[in-house]
């Protein structure tokens, strides 16, 4: 070990220049790279449709909207990129970037990468809150209220059970999402029940199917509201993110109020989940597969990976509710079509690492 | 600064686990905690820093103090340089993230650790040594003036406990006050000025650590045969012998 500056000196010449590890690089090209690549998956998810629209129509259109240029394009194109085809990409946007900066703190918040805002039955709470505002014949401001209400009381719910002293083991928390995600099911079964079959019913069931077709700009602006005020305070709490994934003790002794912040948190998480599932019903695995795809892409340092989770999980949502409109003749349910390409793609990740994720269990 | 003040520990009242702990350590100041497994190390240090409530007496410091765990598993593959930056925590305002100035702070931390180059490297990675020297470095990039490490020697080889040891009296001798547990007499004896034999309940003795930590405290603390041997091992002549403690490890320890 050396003791005096001549010898640290000398020590440090001839150690290697410290370079930018591979890590760093990939942070710096995600963080730049990604933004256009949501344009570009916006753009085309703008453009293709049963009515297509070309590319550089599309960008005129938009361009049209802010600046005075000459017109190009028909009413017809117009109507199909500004009225039918701009609120759901742009829902798509909100909902996908939401749940996957969910995701990825709930990942971190209970130091357990095998978690999302569904597996810990926050989207189930949600869902109750929500068919509840309707069966008693509320408004929109009280779906989202009533979301955001009963998707925390899952969340603490979940966090009171499994978490009695340290971070408890991954299955054990697993096993309280479940639990409490059936427990709100149940509930909601029941109200779907007792609803006038002819009235209250039809919105439920169909707003619990998990779509994004009605887009409206009405709807926009109320998933945009919680979606953002959330979405802002995670990003602003990523570094400290984190430092309380590493638990409790540790961010104590660091100086940090961990009870404190992880309240901070799962309130915004009950927000941004009470936003989207208001407004697109439950739409599942985002928030699990979005923050792995990210963290093998960036690594685990949320500075990093929550930003890159945003961006990644709206350009993912938005590419598969374009593939929902165009696979088939008739439109594929989004919750079908997220399960179908997220259960094979978690399980890919799962395969890779399953000895870091599973050794505490 | 750090003062303990009658501290004492019990789960249900009456069978206290340590009571009575009392020590004034000064900057620059070095105490080793030992004691048999159980007799309330841990839980003595969980209470300087915060983690435990003593159910007696008072702790007060001059500052924040620094905790090094015993190095423990995370849940994420952060970066030796990521691990090292969170202890800026207690610096930042609320909402901030690290800036340059913590960065260049994490690194000097970890060239005092002697593992810059492994700064970009993952954490879980590293070997049990470098894991510990990287949350010895967290610590020093908190700029606590107290530091309190739990058993920071116990999972190293035999050249690494050296390097932590030397490490600690450099830290201390820049003014911090260090707090250690260990099993190793021999450890108390070539750095610490102060030693804790925590013989369990009341028994609690502290002292100058050359002269408390004898054949006979070390063999009644443990209930082994220790014997203390005087060697003259030192590259400089001007340097007096040493001494150290040597156990013998009998089948059947006496009573």
């Amino acid at each position: 070990m050396p003791t005096s500056a001549t010898e640290r000196a000398r020590a440090r010449d001839q150690a290697p220049a410290p370079t930018l590890a591979i890590g760093r690089r990939r942070q710096r090209s995600a963080l730049i790279g990604l933004p256009l690549a949501v344009l570009l998956v916006g753009v085309i998810a703008l453009a293709i449709g049963r009515y297509t629209v070309g590319f550089d129509q599309v960008l005129r259109i938009l361009i049209g909207q802010l600046l005075p240029i000459e017109r190009t394009w028909t009413d017809t194109e117009e109507a199909a990129v500004l009225q039918v085809r701009l609120p759901r990409v742009l829902l798509a946007m909100l909902v996908g970037a939401g749940l996957a900066v969910c995701g990825a703190a709930l990942q971190a918040v209970f130091g357990n990468p095998i978690v999302s805002p569904q597996i810990l039955g926050v989207s189930s709470g949600a869902s109750f809150g929500g068919a509840l505002a309707i069966v008693l014949g509320l408004g929109s401001a009280a779906l989202v209220l009533g979301s955001f209400g009963f998707g925390l009381l899952a969340l603490v719910a979940v966090f009171a059970t499994s978490r009695v002293r340290g971070p408890a083991p991954p299955l054990t928390i697993v096993l309280s999402g479940i639990v409490v995600g059936a427990f709100f099911a149940a509930l909601v079964s029941l109200l779907t029940y007792l609803a006038d079959p002819y009235g209250e019913l039809q919105s439920i069931v169909f707003w619990l199917l998990g779509s994004l077709a009605t887009a409206t700009y009405g709807k926009v602006a109320v998933a945009a509201v919680p979606v953002l005020l959330g979405g802002a305070l995670i990003c602003a709490l990523r570094w400290r993110i984190n430092v309380l994934s590493l638990g409790d003790e540790d961010a104590m002794t660091l100086g940090l109020r961990p009870g404190r912040l992880r309240w901070l948190l799962l309130t915004a998480v009950a927000a941004v989940v009470a936003g989207a599932v208001a407004v697109s019903g439950v739409i599942g695995w985002v928030g699990l597969v979005v923050p792995h795809l990210a963290r093998l892409w960036v690594g685990p340092d949320h500075r990093v990976l929550i930003p890159v989770s945003l961006g990644l999980g709206a350009a993912y949502l938005t590419a598969i509710d374009t593939l929902t409109r165009n696979l088939g003749v008739a439109e594929i349910p989004l919750g079908v079509l997220t399960a179908l390409v997220g259960a094979p793609v978690f399980l890919l990740l799962l395969h890779r690492s399953r000895r870091g994720m599973w050794s505490d269990a | 600064m750090l003062e303990l003040d009658g501290l004492g520990f019990t789960h249900d009242g009456s069978d206290w686990l340590f009571r009575g702990v009392s020590h004034r350590l000064t900057p620059g100041g070095i105490l080793t905690v030992l004691g048999p497994n159980g007799r309330g190390k841990t839980t003595l240090l969980r209470c300087m820093v915060g983690l435990a409530t003593p159910t007696e007496g008072r702790i007060r410091a001059d500052g924040a103090i620094g905790f090094v765990p015993q190095s423990h598993r995370t849940p994420f593959a952060y970066t030796a340089l990521d691990m090292v930056l969170m202890g800026r925590a207690r610096h930042l305002r609320p909402l901030a993230t690290p800036g340059r100035r913590d960065t260049e702070r994490a690194h000097a931390a970890l060239e005092r650790v002697g593992l810059d180059h492994l700064a970009h490297r993952d954490y879980p990675q590293l070997s049990g040594g470098e894991r510990q020297l990287v949350l010895i470095a967290r610590a020093i990039a908190s700029e606590s003036p107290v530091l309190v490490l739990d058993e920071p020697a116990s999972a190293l080889d035999l050249r690494n406990q050296g390097r932590v040891l030397h490490l600690l009296r450099g830290l201390a001798d820049e003014g911090r006050s260090i707090v250690l547990t260990t099993h190793h007499p021999d450890h108390a004896m070539e750095i610490a000025d102060t030693a804790m034999l925590m013989f369990g309940g009341t028994d609690v003795r502290v002292g100058p650590a050359d002269a408390l930590l004898t054949d006979h405290t070390v063999g009644a603390l443990y209930g082994v045969r220790a014997h203390a041997l005087v060697l003259d091992d030192s590259d400089d002549p001007g340097s007096p012998p040493r001494r150290v403690i040597v156990t013998r490890y009998d089948q059947e320890p006496p009573s």
